[in-house]
């Protein structure tokens, strides 16, 4: 166990300096930095004082080294684009990005369990095709189509939403929330379901797959020649033995949420990371594309590292897969 | 190997890991062409697929304007309505757009070239995975886990993601040397590299079964060359699963450019693609001018839909295990 926890950290940490590799890259080569931070007017004396002063002139060895160095310390430099440092406009737009992943996640768990048990349960009734043709709506259309449906629906024609930005926020500390005032609340409505829908039919589709499979075994016929109750059966023997796998992949998700963000954003507007990232992109704001490849990068080298160690915890299979070949 | 995360990933995300075992030969089995018709969603999504794409690469031909033509275009034309709402013009039966395009035409041209992206950049992708799952399957050792090492890699980040990372950089390099149709390469690149590692890890798997064959070491004892057996001894046995593949791929592909396009990194409005329309159509959804939104949304939907289901069903059909 030790040692594939130490062989995994040693591998998540060579994806971290590939990435870092990558973002340093980005950074020297694409384009000359010296020429997006300064104006038209400077001189060349500033130029190769500013040069100078970013260490441009060292080997390429020792930029990689001071740029891994300041990264590690939340250092990314400052935006081309808004001549902010890049740090501080992350930790402006964190707070907004994390509470639409926590809500998308809530609602797809909240949604897709139940859907999932329900359509594994009764599968042949006409609420769970109902489910199930949901789903498959939401696994094939593109996530923006998706929101400007909504926005259609529910702020344009009905007028019940709003459909760009955060609403009202409340500072409490550096935390800037959108949680603790109604409209807040309101604008979280649709931009959640948005980014939860994809998750959700994913979540319905597995626990359906997982329930059809538990209920075939062994011990629920089992539970049934006891003559336990069908709820009993159902949610004390079959969901709980479903909820493995389901957690797994609810971790390993996360971080696709936190891609598919980037999409949902920018339909809504949400003053987010992602808008950020999208922006950056279109500006070709190098620095606040390489500070976003590293952060999404490190969140999900931690996910996969978190569920691998947990999942061997979990399942002794892998331990002795993982002795077996490793 | 650390086999076990990446797999697990595909494997329960509703993305086919198609089995070694099937191959193209049965396609010329009848089973295929009784599933086909026994399913008359599968005929009626093949229909919609042959109908689009017909529409989409005889719009020169068919389309009753030529949205490219700037000249044609008259300001007082725009924001219209479709023929049947009350302002609506029978010249232009699905309404207008911002400019005074004919939506019909465009989107007929729109599609054109959301497919032309998809294809392309599903080709490149089947290309560059073949080829590096070839290599590191018949090589094996180093080779393979160097390549097998950056494919997982890879994997770890969604595919979304990586072609958007890719089009912003390319993006920035070849900001001031904007050539003809250079935009188009650009998405071709970025999504085809972000999608060629399914191709990989599944021809890897096949070549490992495959190269230990008596055909291959015959081949190999008679003195043939690595590039031969690979290309033409070990090629055709791989081809079954890595067409299930790229067509359900091709789906993805085309909803990956339509995201891009609408996020504003894809194809500009002057030459638009299905998500660029809807992007540009997105800003005048609050001025009730729906059409221009609605009609390129509902064909990538439909679109989308109708290649996903021939997908699905290619791959039941080709698999032995499922019938």
């Amino acid at each position: 166990m030790l040692a594939f926890a130490i062989r995994r950290l040693f591998e998540a940490l060579m994806v971290m300096l590939a990435v870092a590799l990558i973002a340093f890259a980005l950074f020297r080569y694409v384009g000359d930095p010296v020429n997006q931070m300064v104006g038209q007017d400077a001189t060349l004396a500033d130029r190769a004082e500013l040069r100078r002063h970013l260490g441009l002139d060292d080997p390429v060895i020792v930029q990689f080294g001071r740029f891994v160095s300041h990264a590690v310390r939340f250092d990314f430099g400052i935006s081309y684009q808004l001549k902010q440092s890049v740090t501080g406009m992350i930790a402006e737009r964190f707070p907004a990005t994390f509470e639409l992943a926590l809500a998308a996640a809530l609602f797809a768990v909240v949604f897709g369990i139940p859907m999932g048990v329900y359509t594994g349960i009764y599968r042949d009734s006409w609420l769970s095709k109902v489910f199930l043709t949901v789903s498959l709506i939401g696994i094939s259309l593109p996530t923006f189509l998706i929101g400007i449906l909504l926005i259609y629906l529910f702020a344009v024609k009905l007028g019940w939403f709003s459909s760009f930005g955060r609403g009202e926020v409340i500072t409490v500390g550096f935390w800037r929330t959108g949680l603790l005032t109604i409209s807040g609340l309101k604008a979280l409505v649709l931009p959640a379901i948005t980014l939860g829908l994809f998750q959700m039919t994913l979540i319905t589709r597995l626990v359906r797959a997982e329930m059809l499979e538990v209920l075939r075994t062994d011990y629920i016929k089992f539970a049934r020649a006891r003559g336990l109750s069908d709820r009993a059966i159902n949610f004390g023997h079959a969901l709980r033995n479903t909820l493995v796998p389901v957690i797994t992949i609810i971790g390993l998700q996360l971080g696709l949420i936190i891609a598919f963000a980037i999409i949902t954003e920018s339909v809504f507007q949400w003053p987010g990371m992602g808008l950020m990232f999208i922006q950056a992109v279109q500006n070709a704001d190098i620095p606040v594309m390489a500070a976003y490849l590293l952060l999404v990068a490190f969140l999900f080298v931690l996910i996969n590292l978190i569920v691998d160690l947990v999942y061997v915890r979990i399942d002794p299979r892998i331990r002795i897969y993982s002795k077996g070949t490793g | 190997m650390n086999e076990a995360s990446p797999n697990r990933l595909s494997s329960t995300a509703g993305v086919p890991t198609a089995r070694p075992r099937s191959r193209l030969a049965a396609l010329r089995d009848s089973d295929l062409w009784q599933s086909f018709v026994a399913s008359r969603l599968v005929v009626a999504a093949a229909l919609l697929t042959t109908l689009l794409v017909g529409a989409a690469f005889l719009a020169p031909l068919i389309a009753p304007h030529n949205p490219y033509d700037l000249k044609s275009l008259e300001l007082i034309d725009a924001d219209r309505p479709p023929a049947w709402e009350e302002g609506g013009d029978a010249r232009f039966l699905l309404g207008t757009d911002d400019q005074g395009r004919d939506i019909l035409s465009t989107i007929m041209y729109g599609t054109r070239a959301s497919l032309m992206i998809g294809i392309c950049s599903v080709l490149l992708a089947v290309a560059i995975g073949l080829s590096l799952g070839l290599w590191a399957g018949y090589a094996g050792g180093r080779i393979d886990a160097a390549i097998m090492r950056v494919a997982d890699v890879q994997l770890t980040f969604p595919a979304i993601l990586t072609a958007l990372l890719i089009d912003g950089v390319a993006l920035a390099i070849f900001k001031r040397y904007t050539f003809e149709g250079g935009k188009f390469w650009i998405l071709v690149m970025a999504i085809g590299l972000s999608y060629w590692v399914q191709y990989a890890r599944t021809v890897r798997g096949v070549t490992l079964v495959e190269r230990d064959k008596e055909y291959v070491q015959a081949a190999r004892l008679i003195g043939i060359g690595p590039m031969k057996i690979m290309f033409q001894h070990i090629l055709p046995n791989v081809m079954g699963p890595v067409l299930v593949l790229a067509t359900i791929n091709l789906a993805l592909a085309i909803i990956t450019e339509a995201t891009l396009s609408f996020l504003g990194v894809g194809l500009p409005p002057t030459e638009p693609s299905l998500g660029t329309m809807i992007q540009v159509g997105n800003k005048y959804l609050f001025s009730g001018s729906w059409w221009m939104v609605a009609f390129p949304g509902l064909t990538l939907a439909l679109l989308a839909v109708a290649v996903n289901l021939l997908g699905d069903w290619l791959r039941d059909a080709l698999n032995p295990k499922l019938r």
